[in-house]
């Protein structure tokens, strides 16, 4: 919801979107084409891009090399490690991530999705639901993204035939319907002339759904984050001198779900401690309630130890507390998954370590079939495994959040982030 | 009631979680302070997130001895109301030990050569984390920058070889040799920064505001005249009303022509002009990718 603030300026709603889409369909266009299109692009911009686009041997402004950063990917023309780009209209501000559709970068691509309250998925109209497609809305299924929104690009190459976009949606419903994506749009486009991104085009009548930047700023986001069930994450302890009460101890953090106001009982976890919130404060002043995902420091009325990685939650809702749990694994180095071996496990504030014990299944990307008996994990490979960590971690499914419910894995010799999980 | 936030407090909220976390996972870190807006806001939030205790690390400042006077006065004034220590790295230093050599000419700047003071003071302060205030809608190159960037003993950037970043779960591990360059600011774009500005009523240096000032105008650019520039032949000097966008060294920051004279006034010029901030930084326009190479070797 946009409305005026009380010095005048537009507060605006924010919303977090990723475009995923293969080589050449048009993903960097569709974001030049937002950007130019909501005046999001500086003019600067735009005179070096026209400047270069020339240099490329193209003879019309390529808006895609708006959105592509790097060296390699202008030379490319292809895009290798996510793109954030900011744009606005008066209704919202939007954070875009322009990820590869690359098979070697799904790590980059899952990087994009992960905090996004949209994905854009892009589809060439002469080719269809294709391979990358799928695995491109597997990724975004599981990773829950709430909303999809189905861009059919391409649409002046097959004459804007309305019955070419029908029959794409069909096939992408009828994939998509093994999956659990709970709310999908479907908009035919072409990027390159800007028909129905932010203008709608009158060369689609048939489509009365309205324009790309239409639904964008109209599909309700404000029930995407988890505001159930009461979770905080502590990032760091803060002894403070305080100008009324003298030294005072509290807990800093970023709620990762529900609403926490002053007396609510509450149990610090992992010692399950039962205790009460005294204040729920920041620089501003103390607050009423405090929700996700606002950034506070709550005090509570017992003097225990509590350090980082500890959680404060609601004592009538109590997140699981295990050693023993199973996620769905992305894999992303290039070193195989290795069974015998500790990895460093990271899941909100806390680290431990952990092992792989069994490896349940993988999935099939294209059929989405579950692939039993296997014995290894390698790059891009997605695959339900049981984790063994050291330290017991407080977490929820996935499904229901999405900050306590996902980890990562590092390379303890390395250093490197080589999995992302989403716990079941 | 309905839990709505809006993009500012969004904003703000993410930017206190990542300082928090650089607090909780480095060792030294510290916070680059150059006196411009962006630092001055990242100050202003860093107090946010540690209140009512004191901000748990230092400034860092490369002087690089051609600063605006108005910004080092500033800097000073800020440090003392923050109750903050304030380390400073100077480049003359690094000069004088032969470390790097003066550029020459009339376009002499010593903007490029700060990465090696820089780097020299993350060696000699073991600093394993410098928070900056860049942001991603600055500039192409920026865009592609990490949250949290792992550069090597060189301070080298590598654009194809960033870690993923996941949710909001940043993998902070290195090699004793190893550093973090971190961005809390990433998402917030020129017009945010203003907003906010305007919203929390923060001080800034009188240069962001239009002022008379002796300039003289060189390729286009309206350069502040001071000692650290040789006028050529024919240019002259000129007083006019002008304001800086961004503040660097007196050599290489251009000015625009303004008569913004508060905040509100900037936000209406900001919204209205769609030219891109570090147009008036000389040395970004070099060539086309200019940031992206300088990125690479260590510096911001």
């Amino acid at each position: 919801m946009s409305e005026m603030s009380e010095n005048g300026n537009m507060v605006r709603e924010l919303l977090r979107l990723t475009a995923v889409g293969s080589v050449d369909d048009g993903k960097s266009t569709i974001i030049g084409r937002l950007m130019y299109d909501t005046e999001s692009v500086l003019e600067e911009r735009i005179s070096k891009i026209s400047i270069t686009s020339d240099e490329h041997g193209g003879e019309v402004m390529k808006l895609s090399l708006l959105s592509d950063g790097l060296q390699a990917e202008r030379n490319k023309g292809i895009t290798i490690d996510v793109a954030y780009r900011y744009f606005a209209t008066p209704k919202r501000k939007f954070i875009i991530t322009d990820t590869p559709g690359h098979f070697q970068y799904t790590g980059n691509m899952i990087s994009g999705a992960s905090t996004a309250n949209v994905a854009l998925i892009l589809i060439d109209a002469r080719k269809g639901v294709v391979e990358q497609t799928k695995r491109h809305t597997l990724i975004a299924s599981l990773l829950k993204i709430p909303h999809l929104v189905v861009c059919v690009n391409k649409m002046d190459l097959v004459d804007y035939r309305e019955d070419i976009f029908e029959l794409i949606k069909t096939n992408f419903n009828n994939f998509s319907a093994k999956l659990e994506v709970p709310d999908v749009h479907f908009v035919p486009v072409c990027a390159l002339n800007g028909d129905n991104i932010v203008r709608s085009s009158s060369k689609m009548p048939w489509h009365t759904s309205g324009s790309l930047i239409e639904l964008l700023e109209t599909i309700q986001i404000n029930n995407d984050e988890n505001l159930t069930d009461g979770r905080f994450p502590i990032q760091c302890v803060i002894c403070g001198r305080n100008d009324s009460s003298g030294v005072c101890k509290g807990y800093a953090g970023r709620i990762a779900g529900g609403v926490f106001r002053p007396g609510d009982h509450v149990v610090v976890l992992p010692d399950r401690v039962p205790a009460m919130i005294k204040s729920i404060d920041t620089f501003d002043g103390a607050l009423e309630e405090a929700f996700a995902p606002m950034s506070v420091t709550i005090r509570i009325d017992k003097d225990i130890e509590v350090k980082r990685g500890d959680m404060i939650v609601m004592a009538d809702n109590i997140p699981e507390v295990s050693h023993d749990f199973d996620i769905m694994l992305c894999w992303f180095d290039d070193k195989k998954l290795s069974p015998e071996t500790n990895y460093i496990i990271k899941h909100t504030t806390r680290e431990t370590t952990c092992i792989i014990k069994e490896i349940k299944y993988k999935i099939d990307i294209n059929t989405l079939q579950k692939v039993g008996g296997a014995t290894e994990i390698v790059l891009n490979d997605i695959a339900r495994v049981t984790v063994s960590t050291a330290l017991p971690l407080f977490y929820d499914i996935y499904k229901n959040n999405r900050i306590t419910g996902s980890v990562i894995l590092i390379d303890e010799t390395t250093n490197e982030t080589v999995g992302a999980g989403m716990i079941l | 009631m309905q839990y709505s936030f809006d993009h500012i407090k969004y904003l703000e909220s993410e930017t206190i979680y990542i300082i928090r976390e650089v607090a909780a996972q480095f060792g030294h870190p510290v916070l680059l302070f150059s006196g411009g807006k962006d630092s001055i806001v990242m100050s202003h939030i860093a107090r946010k997130a540690f209140w009512p205790a004191p901000i748990p690390f230092s400034l860092l400042h490369i002087d690089t001895g051609h600063n605006f006077p108005e910004a080092i006065d500033f800097c000073a004034k800020l440090t003392e109301k923050l109750g903050m220590q304030m380390i400073t790295a100077y480049v003359q230093e690094t000069i004088d030990k032969g470390r790097v050599v003066e550029e020459t000419g009339y376009y002499a700047s010593r903007n490029a050569l700060q990465k090696v003071t820089l780097l020299d003071a993350i060696d000699k302060y073991k600093i394993d984390a410098a928070m900056a205030g860049a942001r991603r809608d600055e500039e192409k190159s920026r865009s592609k920058e990490h949250i949290f960037s792992l550069r090597d003993e060189h301070g080298q950037w590598d654009p194809k070889n960033q870690r993923p970043e996941i949710w909001n779960i940043f993998n902070c591990r290195k090699k004793p040799t190893e550093h973090f360059r971190v961005f809390p600011m990433s998402n917030w774009t020129e017009m945010d920064i203003w907003n906010y500005i305007l919203q929390e009523n923060i001080e800034i240096p009188s240069l962001y505001f239009s002022h008379n000032r002796d300039c003289f105008i060189r390729d286009g650019v309206i350069y502040a005249y001071s000692d650290f520039i040789k006028l050529k032949t024919g240019e002259k000097v000129q007083n006019l009303h002008v304001r800086f966008r961004t503040i660097g060294d007196m050599t290489c920051t251009g000015a625009i022509l303004s008569t913004a004279k508060t905040v509100n006034e900037i936000i209406k010029e900001v919204g209205a002009t769609h030219n891109a901030e570090r147009r008036s930084r000389i040395d970004d326009q070099r060539s086309d990718n200019s940031l992206e190479d300088r990125k690479k070797e260590g510096y911001f």
